[in-house]
């Protein structure tokens, strides 16, 4: 009889595809894409403090990344092995805000005209699309600044230390940097909580670290990013 | 005490809507905001002015039919407490209050105050329930369930369907009412069956009326029987594991 | 003319009656159930399952609720929980047991078989409502849980925290919502049935209005169950929401089904009084909180000290003290009754002397505040949150309001109304708590009559209509029907009075608890049946209601339940002038013991008053349907 009848039914896509249909798998998307780019921000972070020992070394490091894997992998292969699926997160983790911001905004036709009184909601959360929009610029420029070179004042190819001291040296750019680190630094501080109910880890027992996990993270990435334009700035480094 | 009222009054689904001043004397603190609504529209009626529509019925706080959004506030500035619930102690003397209907797009407003949640119904006829057709259960206590699964079962159970959780939303999700469903019956072993058609039929007809979930975590603050958000990292941990698995293989093993 | 009443009881012993005739009955076809129309209206616990188990035998039914959605049913609201005779304690409950207190607490006015299917099909609830995942208490090891409740003396109660009503409902609309998915019951929310239509003396079909865009429309079936709840409302102040209305039995009522015991109405002892005139509604707390509260007040009248402020040898706690054995748990008729008395003598607390105190002092002390808030924490708060009052620091002020109404629609064995085609199931009709329902005990009923009775008895009614088709609803039996609501509709947009409708509801209640409330005199009731008309007169004349019929109205809506309640009003008070004796819900002054209990007369009233409509609310004609009572003894109750 029709009544037992599963509510689920049809031919069904590849499961993945499947799951990134719905709003609730997008956020899975969004989720998992934001670790990996959580990761290479972390990685980012700590490879850099190589400039607090001098342009000798941060070169090296520099140049270390192209050469990992080798002899085995020909140069730069194992940095690429790592870009392009920094890349694919980038780009789904953007896809995805982007899909989600529709979606919300056909779901609320119309605002409230008292304006809301917040709870629970934090700035950083109200503002994670704002805080992505900037952290995406600042990619854009960042890229274009220190790895291609193209607006960097005096661009030398296998000298980080040295590009990075004259980027930075200008306050202009360095005012850039930090503001572009506290968006990035609000964007971590919602997103790393966040990411943990998107993809369902809930256990009352450690859930109180979740929030402190993504307070410290962010703090950590801010206060480490930051100090690399002050410390230009102030000649501590240079 | 003596207040000033901005009231959302709307003909019907389609006319436009705005928010009207109403003065209101004499409120006593004792009295529920929903009874100073009464009294309003008892004034209006006098005036030859059509009363405020609103919704409400049980006046206990279990129905779920009243909820408005006052001063910015679903339910009101009291927490954990439906707006049949809220007294006017809880406003001072002077005061204005604006007072609106729930407003999203799965909502549609019927007039003033009063919307359309029909869209938490064809949530619940996606998945929301256990098959068992009248008759045909065992013995109840052959069904062994822990306490700690019953009392966390019961946490989401307690949900009223008021809509809270999508009005105070900034994406008008309704996730917290939908997670709070699947979490009550799929924690449950009498729900483990169809513990995955359930959570993807409701997650997917879900999505039909309603936004995403941001984790702004407005919804559980809004909630009268506040309903703890832990339900929907649950429902999306379920829902990618529906996805995942071949249900005909593992409906039954969890 | 008087009216034939055939409660259709079947012959045989009690404990295998119902059993002998689920097979003595007709059955429809699995394959012929489709071919069947039947409208439910109601959605609440008796209506969602009744509709949900109909559609689930595969007959086609429309379901129809004014809410907008049928989980917003007032069974909703009952917190305490739901008896069944498991004895899954060994403390010596049976079915037998359950039936003979029902029976008894019942005060011996209810029939013996009817009330023992009830107490069977007790058991099959808990199976049915624990497998839709009802989330029912557990002990530890994981089994259900009971409590015993309401002066019942073993544990037989199961209940979901303080919110058994608002669980068992969802589960029952859980039900309804999987087959409303699939097609088989098509739901009308929002919509309002107005009138039953009846042709050549078969319910066969009803008139409703859409609330939302104001259209009359017409829907036909082969049966009609009404399930549309109490009429407490009738003294505007009750437990009730806001909305329960009395217009749909009142409605078949006045299409010539007969009405059976009006003024059966229980006043529920544990209610927060009210605090002005303003008041919308009276919110009960839960009767548990009788188990560890002990009911008092000053032993002076018109003492005005804070409750703190006298000491205990000042105090009256006039249950334990007038009832020693049951003490605070006497049946709710009983400590209604007293408390009552208490405020006539003067003795009432706080601000406007309109309550007793329930104290948990003791019990703070004995089991500490950890317990008690563990116990009653969410209806602690729910007071407080009204009153502003701290209820762990000072007593609760509790006071008894109107609850739960034992009469209906009168129905026989089959719960079918005198109208054939017509049902009336759940607290809409009368059949199972006689004179005064047991607590845990309504929640048993509204599931038994939808989910356990209902769908076998109907079948019987429908086998002998197979291949008829339903009537037309461009039939004249729709249309005059029809065109009648309609014209009632508009009549009273035109009349364009002073004041408003809840005014009048208002005036009524006060007559009606003055004189018709927890206890009657002829002087009382004879001055009601003269303010009643008068007051429906000035209604009929004043009253205003703006706005148009073609739109979301709730004034109009409100309107035409008053109008319904003013009628009712006029029955009860007729029908407990009728009945000259106490019994249960229905104190009369005149007949009580030396001691000022109730005293029933069994010799004269041990039957059913089932009223038929006459064209005048004043007169309507009783009909007597006898009680017979062969496995109970009768007794006084006595709870000393």
């Amino acid at each position: 009889m029709a009544v037992t009848e599963s509510p689920a039914k049809g031919r069904r896509r590849f499961w993945l595809l499947d799951l990134y249909g719905s709003a609730v798998g997008k956020k899975w998307a969004m989720a998992l894409s934001g670790i990996g780019l959580l990761g290479f921000v972390v990685a980012h972070m700590i490879g850099n403090l190589h400039m607090y020992e001098g342009a000798a070394e941060m070169n090296e490091y520099g140049e270390y990344l192209r050469i990992i894997g080798g002899p085995i992998l020909p140069h730069t292969v194992f940095l690429w092995l790592i870009r392009l699926p920094l890349l694919a997160a980038f780009l789904i983790h953007i896809h995805a805000a982007y899909a989600l911001t529709i979606t919300n905004n056909h779901a609320t036709i119309d605002k409230y005209k008292q304006p809301r009184e917040w709870l629970a909601a934090s700035y950083a959360s109200r503002t994670m699309r704002w805080s992505g929009v900037i952290v995406l610029l600042f990619v854009a420029w960042h890229l274009a600044d220190l790895t291609l070179g193209w607006v960097n004042p005096d661009f030398i190819s296998g000298e980080p230390f040295h590009n990075t001291v004259v980027s930075l040296s200008n306050v202009g750019i360095a005012a850039l940097y930090i503001v572009a680190n506290i968006a990035l630094g609000m964007h971590i501080f919602h997103g790393a909580w966040s990411l943990f109910q998107s993809i369902g880890v809930n256990n009352p027992r450690f859930n109180r670290w979740r929030r402190w996990f993504a307070q410290a993270l962010a703090t950590v990435i801010v206060i480490g990013n930051i100090s690399f334009p002050v410390m230009i700035l102030t000649g501590v480094v240079g | 005490m003596d207040l000033t009222l901005q009231v959302w009054r709307q003909a019907g689904p389609n006319a436009p809507g705005r928010l009207v001043d109403y003065p209101v004397k004499d409120i006593s603190p004792d009295m529920s905001f929903l009874e100073m609504l009464d009294i309003v529209n008892e004034g209006l009626n006098a005036q030859g002015i059509e009363p405020i529509a609103f919704d409400h019925d049980c006046r206990e706080g279990i129905c779920g039919m009243c909820g408005l959004m006052i001063n910015g506030l679903a339910h009101g500035p009291q927490l954990g407490t439906a707006t049949c619930q809220l007294h006017m102690r809880k406003f001072k003397d002077g005061d204005t209050i604006v007072i609106e209907p729930w407003k999203a797009a799965g909502f549609p407003i019927v007039r003033d105050l009063a919307v359309d949640r029909s869209t938490f119904d064809r949530i619940i006829e996606a998945g929301g329930f256990i098959t068992v057709p009248t008759g045909s259960a065992s013995d109840a206590n052959l069904t062994l369930v822990p306490k700690e699964v019953a009392d966390w079962s019961m946490d989401a159970a307690a949900c009223i369907g008021c809509g809270a959780c999508v009005a105070a939303c900034p994406n008008s999700a309704a996730q917290l009412f939908t997670a709070a469903k699947i979490a009550h019956l799929s924690l449950l072993p009498q729900g483990q069956p169809e513990r995955w058609t359930r959570v993807e039929a409701m997650v997917d007809k879900m999505e039909e009326f309603f936004g995403s979930c941001t984790n702004h975590g407005e919804c559980e603050t809004a909630c009268p029987k506040e309903i703890s958000i832990d339900f929907i990292a649950l429902m999306n941990k379920d829902y990618m594991k529906a996805k995942f698995k071949n249900r005909r293989l593992v409906s039954q093993t969890g | 003319m008087v009216l034939e009443l055939d409660a259709k009881i079947p012959e045989g012993d009690l404990d295998t009656l119902w059993e002998k005739h689920k097979f003595d009955m007709k059955l429809v076809n699995p394959n012929n159930k489709r071919k069947f129309d039947i409208i439910v209206v109601g959605t609440g616990l008796a209506g969602a399952s009744a509709a949900a188990s109909l559609a689930e035998l595969g007959y086609k039914v429309k379901a129809f609720t004014y809410h907008d959605s049928p989980r917003r049913a007032h069974s909703i609201a009952a917190q305490g929980g739901i008896n069944a005779a498991k004895n899954y304690h060994g403390d010596g409950d049976s079915v037998f047991r359950l039936f003979y207190d029902t029976v008894k607490g019942g005060d011996y006015r209810s029939r013996e078989e009817n009330v023992y299917r009830l107490a069977e099909v007790s058991l099959n609830i808990i199976d049915q409502a624990t497998a839709q995942g009802v989330p029912f208490a557990r002990e530890y090891g994981g089994k259900l849980d009971n409590r015993s409740f309401g002066g019942a003396q073993v544990s037989r109660t199961f209940y979901a925290r303080g919110q058994t009503g608002q669980q068992l409902l969802l589960g029952a609309y859980q039900s309804l919502a999987r087959v409303v998915g699939l097609g088989q019951v098509e739901m009308h929310t929002r919509t309002e049935m107005l009138d039953v239509v009846v042709k050549d003396g078969r319910a066969v079909g009803i008139v409703t209005r859409n609330l939302i865009t104001g259209e009359i429309e017409s829907h036909s079936a082969h049966a009609v169950v009404l399930a549309t709840g109490g009429y407490s409302n009738v003294y505007y102040l009750s437990t009730n929401a806001m909305a329960c209305n009395a217009t749909a039995i009142w409605r078949a009522h006045r299409r010539g089904a007969a009405f059976a015991n009006p003024c059966y109405t229980q006043i529920h002892p544990t209610c927060i009084p009210s605090a002005e005139e303003f008041q919308s509604k009276l919110t009960l707390m839960s009767e548990s909180l009788r188990n560890d509260g002990r009911i008092w007040v000053s032993k002076k009248a018109g003492d005005d000290r804070k409750a703190n402020e006298i000491p205990e040898s000042e105090r009256d706690y006039y249950l334990e003290r007038r009832y020693p054995a049951f003490g605070n748990l006497v049946p709710r008729d009983v400590a209604s009754r007293n408390a009552e008395a208490m405020i006539n003598e003067g003795k009432g607390v706080g601000p406007l002397k309109n309550g007793v105190y329930l104290d948990f002092a003791d019990s703070i002390k004995r089991l500490g505040i950890d317990t008690i808030r563990e116990r009653y924490g969410n209806l602690f708060e729910m007071y407080e949150r009204i009153t502003d009052e701290n209820p762990y620091e000072v007593p609760m002020r509790i006071y008894p309001a109107p609850h739960y109404t034992m009469g209906g629609l009168w129905v026989d064995y089959h719960l079918m109304t005198n109208i054939p085609g017509l049902y009336a199931i759940g607290e809409a009709n009368f059949s199972d708590h006689g004179a005064n329902r047991l607590g845990a005990s309504a929640l048993m009923q509204g599931l038994a009559d939808g989910y356990f009775v209902l769908p076998y008895t109907i079948g019987d009614y429908l086998a002998g209509m197979l291949g008829d088709p339903v009537v037309p609803t461009d039939d004249a039996a729709f249309t005059e029907v029809e065109s009648e609501v309609t014209g009632r509709t508009n009549h009273w947009l035109s009349i364009n009075g002073t004041r408003s409708a809840d005014y009048f509801h208002r005036e009524l209640g006060k007559i009606m608890i003055a004189h018709c409330g927890m206890s009657r005199n002829e002087a009382g009731l004879k001055q009601a049946l003269i303010e009643i008309p008068a007051l429906y007169e000035e209604f009929k004349k004043d009253v205003k209601v703006l706005g148009s019929a073609e739109t979301f109205n709730q004034s109009l809506e409100n309107v035409q339940r008053v109008d319904d309640y003013f009628q009712l009003a006029e029955l009860m008070c007729l029908d407990a002038l009728n009945r000259e004796e106490s019994c249960g819900g229905h104190y009369r002054e005149e007949s009580q013991t030396e001691d000022g209990e109730a005293l029933r007369n069994d010799d004269d009233f041990a039957y059913v008053a089932a009223w038929e409509w006459t064209g005048d609310p004043g007169k309507a004609e009783l009909t007597k349907e006898p009680l017979d009572f062969k496995n109970v003894k009768l007794s006084q109750r006595s709870y000393k």
